[in-house]
């Protein structure tokens, strides 16, 4: 085992391990959880040459700032963030997204905040050593399961960080995270639930995330969507992506740690090609859906992987 | 039977076997689920059993709708013994400390907090499913002498533990929880470990459970 380790100094908001994320548990009432942003969370291992299952600390709006002890490793920052790199000397460095550092013992890393989105990665050489269950180290909060006893970042932690086999060479990416003006999505199996023009409103008009959105969910303000035949549905499983329409009319999108079983009406489901681009919208932003066959879909994600592949290879 | 197989976004089945709500059809739901989890499906992502709807997500990298709707069309069942699902006893106290609608189930319901429990402890409850949080059983059908609504404005917090009631299901919450329901007692039990990897879920779709009262005393020496 490596002695390496950061120590927390400050956590952040809302720190926590994640990696690829849980199969197999929804019927015990556990969702997928895992990066919210699989492709920066997939470049960010990438740019340190771990494994694709490797777990990263993932924050949302304000990082951790942390503290490296132990011989030489690389890290990465992926997503839009703001940060400072502090060498042991003291001299701040401004970091770079997407690019490799160099770390020495008593070199500290400072993650101001997201810019224009909410979820950033940090990747380490070898990975963090943190407990696994059910082959995901990914941390949910609500289950108390996963890395760190289940609980987000703290204050006083230490972080261990595995030993990296091979040595590696410092690298850069030239990637920029998109704007968001649309979010593609399929009609949900209560469509018909809601009346014509409740379905025009939720097609045509303009939402906006509200601040009561986390890992669980995204609740949007806007126009109220009306339902015409029942508010409520019998109880039944949910995934990620999918929109569901509470009494208020106020759509609600499931996230990654959702609940896994809900009653409310369901109009749509985000397409997996715009998933990653979804979670990255911060409070105030503004969204619009867009209909798309599930043809379409799937083709949209075909490009969406490729893209992602392409991005990756770039690195190698 | 499945009725109809529908796509639930694009990487979702949404498998509907009909609209009535009763233990036939919710055992038929579970039977479609035991079928599917045994073949171990490599595609297959994760498996949402409910009382008459079976969520199955799959890796859109592996495969697409089409092609998972059609195995799982011709998927060979067999039946599962049910003898082999357990009977599960839970210990509940529902000492006023514990027993927080106690107030509101006398008033709503007409009859006094011993025919509640008298008509709560006198029954078996089946499980219909597990989930919205980690390890939560949806037990039923509870005699409807005691059936209520949920609360009109959910409690922020149900204590974890807490032994909740309403329409015709009961469940206990695995964790401190938003939530609802109307709460008569608590267990001191572990019904979600994390540790255990076969089967972090104590009581699964399937299962049949059975509760018991005991008193505070017991209640707090239970995890001594």
């Amino acid at each position: 085992m490596s002695k390496n380790n950061f120590e927390v100094l400050r956590a952040g908001i809302n720190t926590t391990y994640q990696d690829h994320g849980r199969n197999h548990l929804y019927h015990v009432g556990i969702p997928f959880s895992g990066a919210m942003d699989n492709r920066n969370y997939l470049i960010a291992n990438d740019l340190v040459g771990n494994k694709k299952n490797t777990p990263v600390i993932e924050f949302a709006y304000q990082g951790p700032l942390l503290k490296f002890n132990g011989g030489k490793i690389y890290l990465a920052i992926t997503g839009d963030v703001n940060f400072n790199i502090i060498k042991k000397n003291l001299k701040i460095e401004k970091g770079n997204c997407y690019q490799t550092y160099h770390f020495e013992d008593g070199d500290q890393i400072d993650i101001l905040s997201t810019n224009k989105s909410v979820y950033g990665y940090l990747a380490v050489s070898g990975g963090f050593n943190v407990e696994l269950f059910w082959n995901s180290s990914s941390t949910n909060t609500k289950s108390r399961i996963g890395g760190n006893n289940g609980q987000k970042l703290n204050k006083g932690d230490i972080v261990q960080n595995l030993k990296k086999q091979k040595v590696h060479q410092l690298k850069k990416l030239n990637y920029f995270n998109s704007r968001i003006e649309q979010i593609r999505i399929i009609k949900g199996t209560n469509y018909s639930y809601f009346s014509e023009a409740g379905k025009k409103i939720f097609l045509e008009k303009i939402f906006s995330v509200s601040k009561l959105t986390d890992r669980m969910g995204m609740r949007l303000e806007g126009p109220k969507i009306e339902n015409i035949f029942d508010t409520n549905i019998r109880s039944e499983g949910l995934i990620k992506g999918v929109i569901q329409v509470p009494p208020d009319g106020k759509p609600i999108i499931m996230l990654s740690d959702h609940g896994t079983i809900g009653g409310y009406p369901k109009i749509g489901s985000v397409i997996s090609a715009d998933y990653d681009k979804l979670v990255q919208l911060p409070a105030g932003s503004k969204i619009k859906f867009k209909e798309v066959s599930l043809f379409e879909a799937e083709n949209l994600y075909k490009i969406y992987s490729m893209e992602t592949q392409n991005i990756l290879n770039q690195i190698r | 039977m499945i009725k109809n197989i529908s796509n639930l976004g694009d990487a979702a089945l949404y498998c509907d076997f009909g609209e009535e709500v009763n233990k036939e059809i919710n055992s038929e739901v579970i039977n479609y689920f035991k079928n599917i989890k045994e073949k171990n499906i490599p595609e297959i992502t994760n498996m949402a059993p409910s009382y008459n709807k079976l969520i199955i997500t799959f890796d859109l990298n592996l495969t697409n709708f089409d092609k998972l709707k059609e195995k799982i069309n011709n998927i060979t069942l067999k039946n599962y013994d049910d003898s082999k699902n357990r009977l599960i006893k839970i210990p509940i106290c529902c000492d006023d400390e514990f027993a927080l609608d106690f107030d509101r189930l006398e008033q709503n319901l007409r009859i006094s907090k011993d025919e509640i429990l008298k008509n709560f402890f006198s029954k078996e409850y089946f499980c219909y499913m597990t989930g919205f949080i980690a390890g939560m059983p949806f037990l039923g059908d509870i005699n409807e002498s005691i059936r209520l609504k949920r609360l009109s404005t959910p409690r922020v917090k149900v204590p974890m533990g807490s032994v909740g009631i309403t329409e015709k299901f009961c469940n206990i919450y695995t964790f401190e929880s938003p939530g609802g329901w109307n709460i008569i007692g608590n267990s001191p039990i572990k019904v979600f470990d994390k540790y255990n990897n076969i089967n972090p879920a104590l009581i699964n779709p399937g299962d049949t459970v059975s509760f018991y009262k005991i008193n505070k005393e017991e209640y707090k020496n239970w995890n001594e």
